[in-house]
Protein backbone atom coordinates (compact mmCIF):
# COMPACT_ATOMS: atom_id res chain seq x y z
CA UNK A 1 0.00 0.00 0.00
CA UNK A 2 1.17 3.23 -0.82
CA UNK A 3 2.02 5.38 2.04
CA UNK A 4 0.36 9.01 2.14
CA UNK A 5 2.40 11.86 1.61
CA UNK A 6 3.65 14.06 4.83
CA UNK A 7 0.33 16.50 5.86
CA UNK A 8 3.63 19.46 5.69
CA UNK A 9 4.26 17.93 1.54
CA UNK A 10 0.23 18.56 1.05
CA UNK A 11 -0.05 21.77 2.55
CA UNK A 12 3.10 23.67 0.89
CA UNK A 13 1.92 22.72 -2.75
CA UNK A 14 -1.72 23.99 -2.34
CA UNK A 15 -0.71 26.95 -0.21
CA UNK A 16 2.05 27.54 -2.85
CA UNK A 17 -0.55 26.89 -6.12
CA UNK A 18 -3.00 29.21 -4.06
CA UNK A 19 -0.49 31.99 -3.39
CA UNK A 20 0.98 31.57 -7.19
CA UNK A 21 -2.95 32.58 -8.92
CA UNK A 22 -3.95 35.42 -5.91
CA UNK A 23 -0.18 37.18 -6.46
CA UNK A 24 0.01 36.99 -10.22
CA UNK A 25 -3.53 39.38 -10.10
CA UNK A 26 -2.01 42.98 -9.94
CA UNK A 27 -5.78 44.39 -9.20
CA UNK A 28 -6.30 41.48 -6.57
CA UNK A 29 -3.02 42.89 -4.92
CA UNK A 30 -3.65 46.64 -5.33
CA UNK A 31 -7.19 45.89 -3.81
CA UNK A 32 -5.89 44.08 -0.98
CA UNK A 33 -7.61 40.85 -1.12
CA UNK A 34 -6.63 37.60 0.65
CA UNK A 35 -7.12 34.34 0.64
CA UNK A 36 -7.73 31.86 3.59
CA UNK A 37 -7.77 28.42 2.53
CA UNK A 38 -9.27 25.23 5.04
CA UNK A 39 -8.50 21.86 2.76
CA UNK A 40 -9.85 23.31 -0.54
CA UNK A 41 -12.51 25.68 1.26
CA UNK A 42 -11.39 29.44 0.34
CA UNK A 43 -12.69 32.56 2.16
CA UNK A 44 -11.61 35.91 0.30
CA UNK A 45 -11.04 38.59 2.84
CA UNK A 46 -10.72 42.31 2.25
CA UNK A 47 -9.11 44.23 4.69
CA UNK A 48 -10.53 47.63 5.57
CA UNK A 49 -8.57 50.59 3.93
CA UNK A 50 -10.28 54.04 3.74
CA UNK A 51 -9.61 54.24 -0.01
CA UNK A 52 -12.48 51.57 -0.29
CA UNK A 53 -14.89 54.46 0.67
CA UNK A 54 -17.84 55.14 -1.74
CA UNK A 55 -19.42 57.15 0.21
CA UNK A 56 -18.01 59.79 2.90
CA UNK A 57 -20.95 60.73 4.60
CA UNK A 58 -22.13 57.40 6.02
CA UNK A 59 -19.15 56.19 5.33
CA UNK A 60 -19.95 53.40 3.14
CA UNK A 61 -17.75 51.04 0.87
CA UNK A 62 -17.87 51.56 -2.87
CA UNK A 63 -20.23 49.64 -4.41
CA UNK A 64 -17.92 49.27 -7.27
CA UNK A 65 -15.13 47.69 -4.44
CA UNK A 66 -17.93 45.46 -3.41
CA UNK A 67 -18.62 44.15 -6.94
CA UNK A 68 -14.66 43.66 -7.97
CA UNK A 69 -14.61 42.06 -4.18
CA UNK A 70 -17.11 39.35 -5.60
CA UNK A 71 -15.72 38.91 -9.34
CA UNK A 72 -12.20 38.48 -7.79
CA UNK A 73 -13.73 35.78 -5.20
CA UNK A 74 -15.65 33.83 -8.14
CA UNK A 75 -12.42 33.88 -10.47
CA UNK A 76 -9.97 32.78 -7.85
CA UNK A 77 -12.66 30.14 -6.87
CA UNK A 78 -13.52 28.83 -10.08
CA UNK A 79 -9.79 28.62 -10.94
CA UNK A 80 -9.04 26.97 -7.62
CA UNK A 81 -11.69 24.38 -7.84
CA UNK A 82 -10.66 23.58 -11.84
CA UNK A 83 -6.97 23.02 -11.12
CA UNK A 84 -7.76 21.43 -8.12
CA UNK A 85 -7.29 17.71 -9.43
CA UNK A 86 -4.43 18.21 -11.36
CA UNK A 87 -2.61 19.76 -8.42
CA UNK A 88 -3.32 17.17 -6.21
CA UNK A 89 -1.29 15.11 -8.86
CA UNK A 90 1.39 17.56 -9.34
CA UNK A 91 0.63 17.97 -12.42
CA UNK A 92 1.01 21.95 -12.01
CA UNK A 93 3.73 23.03 -14.04
CA UNK A 94 5.80 25.38 -11.99
CA UNK A 95 5.92 28.76 -12.61
CA UNK A 96 3.60 28.73 -15.01
CA UNK A 97 -0.14 30.11 -14.13
CA UNK A 98 -3.31 28.44 -15.33
CA UNK A 99 -5.15 30.49 -17.66
CA UNK A 100 -8.02 32.59 -16.15
CA UNK A 101 -12.05 32.03 -17.00
CA UNK A 102 -13.00 35.56 -18.72
CA UNK A 103 -16.00 37.20 -17.20
CA UNK A 104 -18.83 37.02 -19.41
CA UNK A 105 -21.91 38.76 -17.35
CA UNK A 106 -21.84 39.55 -13.87
CA UNK A 107 -24.77 40.56 -11.27
CA UNK A 108 -24.42 42.04 -8.33
CA UNK A 109 -27.54 42.74 -5.09
CA UNK A 110 -26.57 45.35 -2.83
CA UNK A 111 -28.34 43.87 0.08
CA UNK A 112 -26.78 46.53 2.83
CA UNK A 113 -24.24 48.81 3.08
CA UNK A 114 -21.05 47.87 3.18
CA UNK A 115 -19.66 49.14 6.62
CA UNK A 116 -16.38 50.64 6.86
CA UNK A 117 -14.79 47.02 8.18
CA UNK A 118 -13.11 43.81 7.05
CA UNK A 119 -15.25 41.90 4.60
CA UNK A 120 -15.63 38.00 3.69
CA UNK A 121 -16.51 36.26 0.53
CA UNK A 122 -17.38 32.86 -0.61
CA UNK A 123 -17.88 31.38 -4.09
CA UNK A 124 -19.65 27.87 -5.09
CA UNK A 125 -19.14 26.93 -8.51
CA UNK A 126 -23.12 25.99 -9.27
CA UNK A 127 -22.20 24.32 -12.45
CA UNK A 128 -18.54 23.92 -14.68
CA UNK A 129 -18.94 22.37 -18.02
CA UNK A 130 -15.86 22.85 -20.97
CA UNK A 131 -17.04 26.51 -21.81
CA UNK A 132 -19.09 27.46 -19.28
CA UNK A 133 -19.53 27.99 -16.00
CA UNK A 134 -21.83 29.55 -13.60
CA UNK A 135 -20.70 30.80 -9.87
CA UNK A 136 -22.51 32.46 -7.05
CA UNK A 137 -20.96 34.48 -4.19
CA UNK A 138 -22.10 35.74 -1.22
CA UNK A 139 -20.16 38.74 1.51
CA UNK A 140 -20.72 39.26 4.72
CA UNK A 141 -19.34 41.58 7.57
CA UNK A 142 -19.04 40.81 11.22
CA UNK A 143 -21.88 38.47 11.44
CA UNK A 144 -22.52 35.36 8.43
CA UNK A 145 -25.90 35.33 8.30
CA UNK A 146 -26.01 39.23 7.35
CA UNK A 147 -25.06 38.72 4.01
CA UNK A 148 -24.54 42.79 2.65
CA UNK A 149 -24.20 41.36 -1.08
CA UNK A 150 -24.21 38.74 -3.50
CA UNK A 151 -23.64 38.21 -6.77
CA UNK A 152 -23.94 35.03 -9.80
CA UNK A 153 -21.89 35.63 -12.61
CA UNK A 154 -21.55 33.50 -15.66
CA UNK A 155 -17.92 32.85 -17.25
CA UNK A 156 -15.95 31.48 -20.26
CA UNK A 157 -14.11 28.73 -19.33
CA UNK A 158 -9.64 28.80 -20.77
CA UNK A 159 -9.63 26.39 -23.25
CA UNK A 160 -7.56 22.86 -21.94
CA UNK A 161 -4.45 21.73 -24.03
CA UNK A 162 -5.46 18.41 -23.55
CA UNK A 163 -8.97 19.01 -25.05
CA UNK B 1 -22.33 53.62 -5.40
CA UNK B 2 -24.08 55.11 -2.08
CA UNK B 3 -24.33 58.61 -2.23
CA UNK B 4 -26.57 61.48 -0.77
CA UNK B 5 -26.47 65.00 -0.01
CA UNK B 6 -22.74 65.77 -1.61
CA UNK B 7 -23.79 65.88 -5.10
CA UNK B 8 -27.42 67.00 -3.82
CA UNK B 9 -26.55 70.11 -2.37
CA UNK B 10 -24.24 70.90 -5.07
CA UNK B 11 -26.84 70.53 -7.62
CA UNK B 12 -29.73 72.32 -5.03
CA UNK B 13 -27.07 75.21 -4.99
CA UNK B 14 -26.88 75.17 -8.72
CA UNK B 15 -30.50 74.90 -9.53
CA UNK B 16 -31.28 77.75 -6.82
CA UNK B 17 -29.11 80.19 -8.65
CA UNK B 18 -30.55 80.13 -12.12
CA UNK B 19 -27.23 82.55 -12.60
CA UNK B 20 -25.05 79.28 -12.09
CA UNK B 21 -24.38 78.38 -15.69
CA UNK B 22 -23.79 74.83 -16.58
CA UNK B 23 -20.71 74.63 -16.86
CA UNK B 24 -20.46 75.50 -12.36
CA UNK B 25 -22.86 73.07 -12.46
CA UNK B 26 -20.34 70.06 -14.08
CA UNK B 27 -17.84 71.73 -11.78
CA UNK B 28 -19.95 70.84 -8.58
CA UNK B 29 -20.67 67.78 -9.62
CA UNK B 30 -17.24 66.97 -10.55
CA UNK B 31 -15.78 67.86 -7.26
CA UNK B 32 -18.24 65.85 -5.69
CA UNK B 33 -17.47 62.38 -7.87
CA UNK B 34 -13.87 63.09 -7.47
CA UNK B 35 -14.07 63.74 -3.85
CA UNK B 36 -15.13 60.03 -3.09
CA UNK B 37 -12.39 58.54 -2.20
CA UNK B 38 -12.35 55.28 -4.01
CA UNK B 39 -12.90 56.98 -7.40
CA UNK B 40 -10.72 59.37 -6.88
CA UNK B 41 -8.27 56.40 -5.97
CA UNK B 42 -9.02 55.35 -9.40
CA UNK B 43 -8.64 58.18 -11.15
CA UNK B 44 -11.75 58.67 -12.40
CA UNK B 45 -12.66 61.95 -13.92
CA UNK B 46 -16.25 63.26 -14.68
CA UNK B 47 -16.45 64.59 -18.51
CA UNK B 48 -20.24 65.16 -18.54
CA UNK B 49 -23.73 65.51 -16.34
CA UNK B 50 -26.62 66.50 -16.87
CA UNK B 51 -30.31 65.62 -17.17
CA UNK B 52 -30.17 62.01 -16.02
CA UNK B 53 -26.93 61.14 -18.36
CA UNK B 54 -23.05 61.10 -16.98
CA UNK B 55 -20.09 60.50 -18.72
CA UNK B 56 -16.96 59.37 -16.59
CA UNK B 57 -13.95 58.33 -17.88
CA UNK B 58 -11.30 56.23 -16.20
CA UNK B 59 -7.11 56.47 -17.30
CA UNK B 60 -5.13 52.94 -18.19
CA UNK B 61 -3.56 52.13 -14.81
CA UNK B 62 -1.35 48.57 -14.13
CA UNK B 63 -2.77 48.14 -10.70
CA UNK B 64 -5.88 47.78 -12.34
CA UNK B 65 -5.16 44.81 -14.71
CA UNK B 66 -6.66 41.43 -14.01
CA UNK B 67 -4.83 39.30 -16.79
CA UNK B 68 -1.30 39.30 -16.05
CA UNK B 69 -0.41 37.71 -19.56
CA UNK B 70 -2.42 40.48 -21.16
CA UNK B 71 -2.12 43.64 -19.72
CA UNK B 72 -5.99 43.55 -19.29
CA UNK B 73 -7.95 45.81 -16.73
CA UNK B 74 -9.68 43.76 -14.11
CA UNK B 75 -13.57 43.42 -14.75
CA UNK B 76 -13.74 44.83 -11.15
CA UNK B 77 -12.44 48.19 -12.28
CA UNK B 78 -14.89 48.61 -15.24
CA UNK B 79 -17.87 47.53 -12.52
CA UNK B 80 -16.28 50.29 -10.24
CA UNK B 81 -16.29 52.57 -12.97
CA UNK B 82 -19.61 51.91 -14.02
CA UNK B 83 -21.52 51.98 -10.18
CA UNK B 84 -19.91 55.50 -10.14
CA UNK B 85 -21.53 56.30 -13.74
CA UNK B 86 -24.68 55.04 -12.92
CA UNK B 87 -25.06 56.80 -9.35
CA UNK B 88 -23.90 60.00 -10.76
CA UNK B 89 -26.47 59.68 -14.12
CA UNK B 90 -29.27 59.65 -11.03
CA UNK B 91 -28.10 62.18 -8.83
CA UNK B 92 -28.32 64.75 -12.16
CA UNK B 93 -31.44 63.52 -12.73
CA UNK B 94 -34.16 66.54 -13.32
CA UNK B 95 -36.22 64.98 -10.36
CA UNK B 96 -33.13 65.78 -8.38
CA UNK B 97 -32.87 62.97 -5.58
CA UNK B 98 -31.05 64.10 -2.32
CA UNK B 99 -29.46 60.35 -2.71
CA UNK B 100 -29.08 56.87 -4.18
CA UNK B 101 -27.75 53.39 -3.54
CA UNK B 102 -27.21 50.57 -5.87
CA UNK B 103 -30.12 48.16 -5.40
CA UNK B 104 -28.62 46.03 -8.42
CA UNK B 105 -26.20 46.22 -11.28
CA UNK B 106 -25.92 43.73 -13.90
CA UNK B 107 -22.63 43.64 -16.31
CA UNK B 108 -22.47 42.35 -19.83
CA UNK B 109 -18.55 42.21 -20.70
CA UNK B 110 -18.50 41.88 -24.29
CA UNK B 111 -14.66 42.24 -24.81
CA UNK B 112 -11.38 42.99 -23.41
CA UNK B 113 -10.62 46.59 -23.21
CA UNK B 114 -7.70 47.53 -24.86
CA UNK B 115 -4.49 47.50 -22.91
CA UNK B 116 -3.37 51.40 -22.47
CA UNK B 117 -6.66 53.15 -23.21
CA UNK B 118 -8.67 55.03 -20.92
CA UNK B 119 -12.06 53.44 -20.38
CA UNK B 120 -15.09 56.03 -20.65
CA UNK B 121 -18.40 55.36 -19.27
CA UNK B 122 -21.86 56.64 -19.90
CA UNK B 123 -24.81 56.18 -18.01
CA UNK B 124 -28.34 56.77 -18.29
CA UNK B 125 -31.35 56.60 -16.16
CA UNK B 126 -33.74 56.46 -18.13
CA UNK B 127 -36.84 55.76 -15.84
CA UNK B 128 -37.44 57.00 -12.20
CA UNK B 129 -40.73 56.13 -10.49
CA UNK B 130 -40.83 57.46 -6.61
CA UNK B 131 -38.41 55.34 -4.90
CA UNK B 132 -37.03 53.76 -7.90
CA UNK B 133 -34.02 55.18 -10.49
CA UNK B 134 -33.13 52.49 -13.66
CA UNK B 135 -29.93 53.15 -15.20
CA UNK B 136 -28.23 51.54 -18.46
CA UNK B 137 -24.43 52.51 -19.23
CA UNK B 138 -21.91 51.79 -21.91
CA UNK B 139 -18.30 51.41 -21.45
CA UNK B 140 -15.94 52.30 -24.70
CA UNK B 141 -12.03 52.23 -24.67
CA UNK B 142 -10.55 54.20 -28.31
CA UNK B 143 -12.92 52.52 -30.00
CA UNK B 144 -16.58 53.99 -30.05
CA UNK B 145 -17.87 51.68 -32.70
CA UNK B 146 -17.08 48.54 -30.08
CA UNK B 147 -18.05 48.73 -26.86
CA UNK B 148 -16.25 46.73 -24.01
CA UNK B 149 -19.47 46.82 -21.63
CA UNK B 150 -22.63 47.62 -20.88
CA UNK B 151 -24.31 47.63 -17.90
CA UNK B 152 -28.39 48.39 -16.46
CA UNK B 153 -29.39 48.65 -12.95
CA UNK B 154 -31.49 50.18 -10.60
CA UNK B 155 -30.99 52.35 -7.90
CA UNK B 156 -32.54 53.56 -4.95
CA UNK B 157 -34.11 57.05 -5.45
CA UNK B 158 -34.24 59.19 -2.19
CA UNK B 159 -36.61 62.40 -3.05
CA UNK B 160 -36.44 65.19 -0.32
CA UNK B 161 -38.86 65.53 2.35
CA UNK B 162 -42.17 66.62 0.85
CA UNK B 163 -40.93 66.12 -2.78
Amino acid sequence: MRKPEPVQVIKTRRDAALRGLVESVPYIQYLGVQFDRRGDELTAVLPYREDLIGNPMLPAIHGGVTAAFLEITSIIELTWSSQWADMEEGKLAGDTLPPMPKTIDFTVDYLRTGLPRDAYARARVNRSGRRYASVHVEAWQDNHDRIFAQATGHFLMPTRDDG
Amino acid sequence: MRTSHGLATAQKAATDDRMITQNDRIKLARQFIEAIPHSRALGMSLEQIGDGIAIISMPYDERLVGNPATGVIHGGAVSALMDTCGGAAVMSHGDAPVGTATIDLRIDYMRAATPGQRIRARAECYHVTRSVAFVRATALDDDDDNAVASATGAFTFQRAKGA
